[in-house]
């Protein structure tokens, strides 16, 4: 056993070995340990490295604020970087590199950047890399070449791209009364809700509930701290309404007593159970909450602040007494305050040598007196450390007489040889969650902290998070929040007795040592307290100005250790107490959370897949998919060897010659029901709806409140009540919200309801000449000739026994027909089609086919109907009823909306007989080299069978009175230049006799 | 005030930084001005400094009701670009941007802005056209854009899943190489110490609570530092916009504020060296020069002067980074938070003369701010100097509402969240 | 964010759609007042403090909702279903003729 490690204490398992390697060497610990707990008893003081200069660090604290010790947790080829040591259980097989290290963590070629001083100093980039004005350097090629470089420098761990085979969970929870922190508050807070019958969560960022008394060595009701956390959790878990939650972090306070927490489900296990996810994000919905977060101990600022071996005082004494870890052999102290005294003893109790404790404060009691005796620590009262020595490990330090009052130092410097020096700058309330749900935290000039604010939300404190830092006070105030949380009444009943060493909850106000060297306030981003006053000489004297400024408090601890410190330096700088600096408000998360976790079960699965009834029969039959927003759908079927051009040209020729069939499922449709119903269209549509007959259909179009175009679609009226309204696939969600608010906000007086039926309804669109005769071919109990199936008309019939709705209407321009059938019969009725035509050459056509046939007709999609164009632009103004107003009727006549150079609709035609790309610009006159005044833009463009050209819509400026005029596409991020004409956009069958028949 | 520079770094080292001067001063209000502009953020900082540079106006105040810098300009994903769709917003944002490519030289500070582009992933067909119709208009405007395939996209951001099994696969994109990022404090501050060595006031602390009227004319503000006169009061207050003119009488805008958040995970090395749009939902990403992931998507979605989000757009936003970088779901998100965005009704800014006699408006920035930074002040200024609008801003009047003369790139009308 | 619906009860915001300024009123579907109309569609309330909305449990049942919620604390003061409140009483005389 390593002579770090005490024979006997702490929690680990001493009989289980446990085999890791970190930086490739192998080490061993217990279970029990942590990462940094098993380093330390293997003798390793050097953790890492800092992010500027690259100084050598050593582990810092034994908890979530680690600084220094971040390492990369690595599990085959996935990582996981910035991982504080001091929160890495070990497990067989645990791999853990350090980080920002080249190409090791003793010889880092990074630390070049210590020799550069103060020239590095805070801010130092605003003023320098600008470079020349003029040549080639100038604009930002200088800063760009130089930046290149500190980009590589900068940065901690490397994050990984094999992606995570790990699941991740979400859980929504409920309870009465959340309690976050396990010490002593939060254990009587959890215990007085749950016997008040109330739904109690237990939350603990530890592996092991019970925080303070893990470590602090007090006896409670007569027993070890310890051993009393340890009944309270087995008493707690015994309830059925107690929910206890280990290893999980309540990292944010959101509206409506909404707590988002992670749970670390397998981290520390080798393999995971079966089923288990790696984290479990909690979504918690607490009646009320009790934060009983404890508090950070405060690092002190002096130079050499920052070597390997100098570590906080209360995490020394959680080494020992949880860990069974000695911190070092020869230990010194260095205080502001009555803490480290207990911290001292329970050092020298576990075996080490405390030879010395350094403290600012000249006037000692004579309780902290006996304490110092019984560490057999020789007391500096009145002395501060002003320097350390040693490289990468601590070998001695320097103390000088200091006046508190003054912070002067006096007289000749003395050198004490140790391997350890632990500090304690007073402690400081974890009120990160409180911060988030209430108002502005409070300054205690007494505590020399700031407490916390008043709520916004409903939360009660308990323990050191108020600022009471004695298990006595934790236990009393846990005990009356838990029961105002479950809505109890106070309890006179008797506390448990603690026995504690007796302390002075105030510490020195004293913050900084001021001597020669570099004192570091934010460890990780080596802000120094001459960067603190830097910033002051510069004006950045706002918390927030310094923390922006100097980077303080802005690294992966987010100021969990630097806030205070720098706010008192700054605050003495300007002569002015802390609270009026400033403090900053505390944002989520209050420790890093996975980006897996937040994701959860949509880690991987991003959207739902909308799959139309038909989806299987095209797989099948070799359609290839495209995706349409959530919807997957047909874009050709290929055949062997053919492009995508040959394919979509054959489709819709075959259905132009004959017949093809198309799936049109996914068009949104909406039943429209109800004594109003007509009146309704009759409002929505900008053309008239009431004088629609039953069993027709008709083609509407609806405009936005602002008079723009919306969507447009036909609309079915199956009875004198009753509309089947269809909408583009794109605006079906739209449309239907656009509706029920109108019926539900504007019109409520309307008797109409509207029912998204898009997923009940299959649709088959099938067109062509030979269209007619397939569907005789299959089609039972009605006709379909043109009396009884009229253009626009609507029969009710079976196919293949199924019943269908067929309506005569036409996308395409030909003879066609939509024939829908419930979704569960979909591919049944699309077979029995398909079959039907076989003997008349029907082909399946996809989106290309669809889309050519379209523009051939010169309809509008989204393309043109996108957002900014009129019903006008779209030469849709047939369409604008003038009898009736309707939603857009009032605003659509705006000057901006009726100009004469607005982009419309035209057609146009690639005069060079080579294809065109959407999204191409008309120009007048061509210029490759610069182009410029663009006219507009192709929308859809596709070589049209049926004019043997290549053609496409466009939206071009005074679009209507360039008919016939020529142009030229330029569309230079495609390198496509060319003559077109601008044409009608009613290419082909512009009177429609094709589908009139 | 001394020049920044490589030498006065080395030099001011020497004397152990001893010597550094203030920023900028921080005098005390004066009785009067000539302009005060209202709102200490990067938009009214550079209105005051292009006031003094380019128009001689010299006599300024900037007023901030807390500490300078502490709205948008400090609380933004810093991306800087002009690849807008419709040309009122395409000119305007190149202006900016070429502004910017000579920003740390004219301000004598470095702003650090990168031109590391910024490329829109497309994932359908009609997404592609789509870009390519924006980026063929940002060229025909003489802006720089270029698709980008699949191929060049993995070999630029080798972290990005580009495989065909996505749920939203990687099409190609649209690029801007010309856009890129800027370190956002430091645009502040730069702007603010550059007004201030032209003899602009700079007063933080200074929170406006009304407006001096003499008939229906603004003749100056009453602060909590005292009454201010001035010939020309300027509004630059973004997410205050309504507040501020509810002082000022206005109860109405086309506006709604709105909170946005935005994240940023620890620290890494290089691994996204580019900004990077999603397609099929709104994320967007890039990385510090610390090593932060730097991201964000939605609004929330309703009305909040909070500047505190909501749950769902964290999950949302998280969702949709790890749609593009699976390997990422190992970084933490170390910090977010929420800043205030003055939505307009078409998702265009406001810069104007009026509403009332003696003053001048300059909002609706929408979520689009930072990267206007430069040319909102220059067009701010010409427009306060004038009185009467550059051709840059002519087109982002308060009534082109009303006209029907509205400037909707994302063609969502008047719903403020979908812009 | 909780809104308690009157049909489902407290619910989490993710399950409601954002329909904006509650006190917009539409003038009569036949008025020609055009800075009416235009009010309504373009000028908003945005005070920061209490405001009434409108918000469609979208997530739910489908209705929608007034809500008097402050843009500073996010707290929700009231909620009742949107079709009970309108003030355009105007409309829905019109509508029943």
């Amino acid at each position: 056993m390593s002579p770090r490690r005490t024979e006997t204490g702490g929690r680990i398992d001493r009989l289980r070995t446990i085999r890791f390697t970190f930086d490739g060497a192998p080490y061993t610990g217990h279970a029990g340990d942590t990462l940094a707990s098993a380093l330390l008893a293997n003798g390793v003081t050097l953790f890492g490295r800092s992010f500027k200069y690259h100084r050598p660090r050593g582990v810092l604290s034994a908890g979530v604020e680690e600084p220094n010790a971040l390492v990369t947790v690595l599990r085959g080829e996935v990582r996981e970087p910035n991982i504080p040591a001091t929160m890495v259980e070990i497990y067989d097989g645990l791999v853990a590199v350090s980080q920002n290290r080249t190409p090791s963590l003793a010889w880092d070629i990074g630390a070049i950047n210590q020799l550069g001083g103060k020239i590095l100093s805070a801010g130092f980039y605003y003023k320098t890399f600008m470079g020349p004005v003029i040549g080639p350097l100038k604009g930002t090629r200088f800063w760009m070449f130089c930046e290149h470089f500190i980009r590589r420098a900068a940065g901690l761990g490397k994050a990984g791209t094999a992606p995570d085979p790990e699941r991740y969970e979400r859980m929504n929870a409920f309870c009465d009364v959340l309690v976050v922190g396990s010490g002593p508050a939060g254990l009587m807070a959890a215990k007085a809700a749950a016997d008040q019958g109330a739904r109690v969560i237990l939350a603990d960022l530890e592996a092991h509930f019970g925080g303070s008394a893990n470590w602090s060595g007090e006896t409670i009701d007569g027993m070890p701290a310890a051993d009393w956390a340890q009944r309270m959790v087995g008493q707690l878990g015994g309830n059925d309404n107690v929910r206890l939650l280990p290893r999980t972090t309540v990292w944010g306070y959101y509206d409506g007593n909404t707590l988002a927490a992670l749970e670390r489900v397998t981290d520390h296990k080798e393999v995971a159970a079966k089923g288990e996810p790696r984290q479990r994000y909690w979504a918690i919905r607490a009646g009320s909450v009790v934060l009983a977060t404890g508090s950070f101990e405060r690092p002190l600022v002096f130079p050499g602040n920052d070597r390997p071996g100098v570590m906080l005082a209360h995490a020394a004494e959680r080494y020992a007494n949880e860990y069974g870890v000695l911190p070092g052999q020869r230990i010194a102290l260095f205080t502001n305050n009555d803490s480290a005294y207990r911290s001292a003893v329970a050092l020298k109790k576990a075996g080490a040598a405390v030879v010395a404790i350094i403290d600012v404060r000249s006037d000692i009691s004579n309780e902290m007196r006996r304490m110092a005796s019984e560490a057999e620590a020789e007391l500096l009262a009145g002395h501060a450390v002003v320097a350390t020595e040693g490289g990468k490990a601590l070998t001695g330090l320097k103390v000088q007489r200091f006046d508190a009052m003054s912070g002067s130092l006096s007289g000749d410097e003395r050198s004490i040889h140790a391997d350890s020096l632990l500090m304690s700058g007073g402690w400081s309330p974890t009120i990160h969650l409180a911060s988030q749900a209430g108002a502005k935290a409070e300054w205690d000039p007494a505590r020399q902290a700031f407490l916390p604010p008043k709520p916004t939300q409903r939360w009660i404190g308990a323990g050191a998070f108020t600022g009471s830092f004695s298990t006595a006070e934790a236990i009393a105030e846990g005990r009356a929040a838990g029961l105002q949380a479950a809505g109890g009444a106070a309890s006179s009943a008797p506390l448990p007795i603690v026995e504690a060493v007796p302390g002075d909850p105030d510490p020195a106000p004293v913050f900084e040592i001021k001597a020669k060297g570099k004192s570091f306030v934010d460890f990780q981003h080596d802000v120094t307290a001459e960067d603190v006053r830097l910033a002051h000489r510069e004006g950045f004297v706002s918390v927030e100005h310094l923390k922006r400024y100097t980077t303080l408090g802005m690294a992966t601890d987010q100021g969990k250790n630097s806030n205070v410190p720098g706010l008192a330096i700054m605050a003495e700088a300007l002569g002015k107490p802390i609270p009026e600096v400033g403090t900053t408000r505390f944002r989520p998360p209050y420790t890093a959370v996975s980006i897996g976790s937040l994701a959860a079960e949509r880690f991987g699965d991003l959207k739902p897949e909308r799959l139309t009834p038909m989806h299987d029969w095209h797989i099948a039959n070799g359609a290839r998919m495209y995706s349409a927003g959530l919807w997957y759908r047909p874009m050709i079927y290929g055949l062997a060897g053919e492009t995508v051009e040959q394919a979509y040209v054959r489709e819709s020729k075959a259905t132009r010659e004959s017949a093809g069939i198309v799936d049109v499922s996914t068009l949104g449709k909406i039943a429209v029901q109800g004594p109003d119903a007509a009146a309704f269209l009759d409002r929505v549509y900008t053309n008239m709806f009431s004088t629609l007959a039953v069993g027709k259909a008709r083609y509407g179009l609806m405009l936005r409140e602002d008079g723009l175009a919306f969507d447009d679609g036909t609309t079915w009226r199956l009875g004198e009540q009753e509309f089947l309204m269809t909408t583009t696939t794109a605006n079906a969600g739209k449309v239907m919200q656009h509706l029920e608010y109108f019926l539900d906000v504007i019109w409520p007086e309307l008797k109409v309801t509207v029912t998204s039926v898009t997923d009940e309804w299959a649709g088959a669109a099938i067109g062509g000449p030979k269209a007619r005769v397939i569907l005789a071919a299959c089609v039972t109990g009605t006709a379909v000739d043109n009396a009884t199936l009229p253009f626009m008309g609507i029969v009710h019939g079976r196919i293949a026994g199924v019943p269908v709705m067929i309506c005569r209407l036409s996308f395409s321009g030909e003879m066609a027909f939509e024939v829908y059938s419930g979704a569960g019969y979909g591919t049944r009725v699309w077979e029995a089609l398909i079959e039907a035509g076989k003997p008349f050459g029907l082909v399946t056509y996809g989106l290309e086919a669809l889309g050519t046939m379209r523009i051939e007709k010169g309809h509008v999609t989204g393309a043109e109907i996108d957002g900014r164009t009129t019903a006008r632009d779209l030469h849709l103004d047939w369409m604008l009823s003038k009898k009736k107003p309707f939603i857009g009727s009032a605003m659509m006549d705006r000057e901006g909306l009726i100009a004469s150079d607005r982009l419309q609709l035209v057609g146009v035609v690639a005069l060079d007989n080579r294809p065109l790309n959407g999204g191409g610009h008309i120009v007048e006159e061509l210029d490759e080299a610069n182009p410029h005044d663009s006219l507009g833009h192709i929308t859809a463009c596709c070589y049209s069978p049926a004019l043997g050209k290549y053609i496409a819509l466009a939206l071009v400026k005074g679009g209507k009175a360039r008919h016939g005029t020529r142009a030229f596409v330029s569309d230079p991020l495609r390198n496509r230049f060319g003559p077109i004409e601008i044409v009608s956009n009613h290419f082909y069958d512009p009177d429609g006799s094709r589908m009139h028949g | 005030m001394a020049e920044y520079s490589a030498f006065s770094l080395l030099k001011n080292a020497l004397t152990g930084n001893k010597d550094w001067k203030p920023a900028w001063r921080k005098p005390d209000p004066k009785a009067s001005y000539d302009v005060i502009v209202i709102g200490g953020g990067g938009h009214g900082l550079s209105t005051a400094y292009y006031l003094a540079k380019e128009h001689g106006i010299t006599n300024v105040a900037v007023l901030e009701k807390g500490w300078l810098g502490s709205g948008n300009v400090g609380r933004n994903t810093t991306a800087v670009r002009s690849n807008y769709l419709l040309p009122q917003n395409t000119r305007f944002y190149e202006h900016s941007m070429k502004l910017w490519e000579n920003l740390s030289h004219d301000l004598n500070y470095n702003v650090m802005f990168s031109q590391r582009g910024c490329l829109n992933l497309a994932h359908t067909p009609a997404q592609l056209d789509d870009y390519a119709r924006r980026g063929n208009a940002m060229r025909h405007l003489g802006v720089d854009a270029e698709l980008m395939s699949v191929d060049q996209i993995k070999r630029l951001v080798p972290a990005l899943d580009v495989s065909g099994s996505a749920r939203f696969p990687v099409l190609g994109g649209l690029m801007q190489r010309r856009a890129g990022s800027a370190r956002h404090d430091a645009v502040a501050w730069g702007y603010a110490r550059g007004a201030d060595r032209r003899g602009v006031d700079i007063i933080e602390n200074c929170e406006v609570t009304g407006f001096l009227r003499d008939g229906g004319r603004i003749i100056g503000v009453s602060t909590t530092r005292g009454e201010i006169r001035a010939k020309k009061v300027a509004l630059a207050v973004a997410g205050s916009t309504g507040r501020v003119m509810q002082l000022a009488g206005i109860s109405h805008m086309p506006i709604e504020s709105h909170v946005l958040q935005a994240f940023v995970s620890e620290s890494l090395k290089p691994i996204i060296d580019t900004i990077l749009t999603f397609g099929m939902g709104h994320f967007y990403i890039s990385q510090s020069d610390k090593g932060g992931l730097v991201y964000g998507g939605d609004l929330d979605g309703y009305n909040s002067y909070a500047q505190r989000g909501s749950l769902p757009i964290v999950d949302e936003v998280m969702s949709e980074m790890l749609a593009l970088f699976p390997g990422l779901a190992r970084v933490r998100m170390l910090r977010s938070w929420g800043g205030l965005c003055d939505m307009t009704m078409d998702g265009s800014p406001i810069i104007t003369t009026g509403p009332l006699p003696g003053m001048y408006l300059n909002c609706g920035w929408c979520y689009g701010g930072f990267k206007a930074t430069p040319a909102s002040g220059w067009c701010f200024a010409y427009t306060i100097a004038k009185d009467e609008p550059h051709e840059f801003n002519a087109p982002f009047t308060l009534d082109r509402f009303y006209r029907g003369l509205i400037i909707d790139d994302k063609g969502q009308g008047a719903t403020p969240r979908l812009h | 964010m909780l809104i308690t619906c009157p049909y489902c009860g407290p619910r989490d915001v993710i399950e409601f759609t954002y329909q904006g300024d509650g006190n917009r009123e539409r003038p009569q579907p036949a008025s020609q007042d055009l800075d009416a109309w235009n009010a309504y569609v373009y000028d908003r309330l945005n005070p920061a403090g209490d405001h009434n909305e409108i918000w469609q449990h979208s997530g739910g049942c489908r209705a929608h909702l007034r809500v008097v919620r402050n843009t500073i604390t996010h707290e929700i003061l009231s909620t009742a279903f949107a079709r009970g409140g309108h003030k355009s009483t105007e409309n829905r005389a019109e509508g029943r003729s």
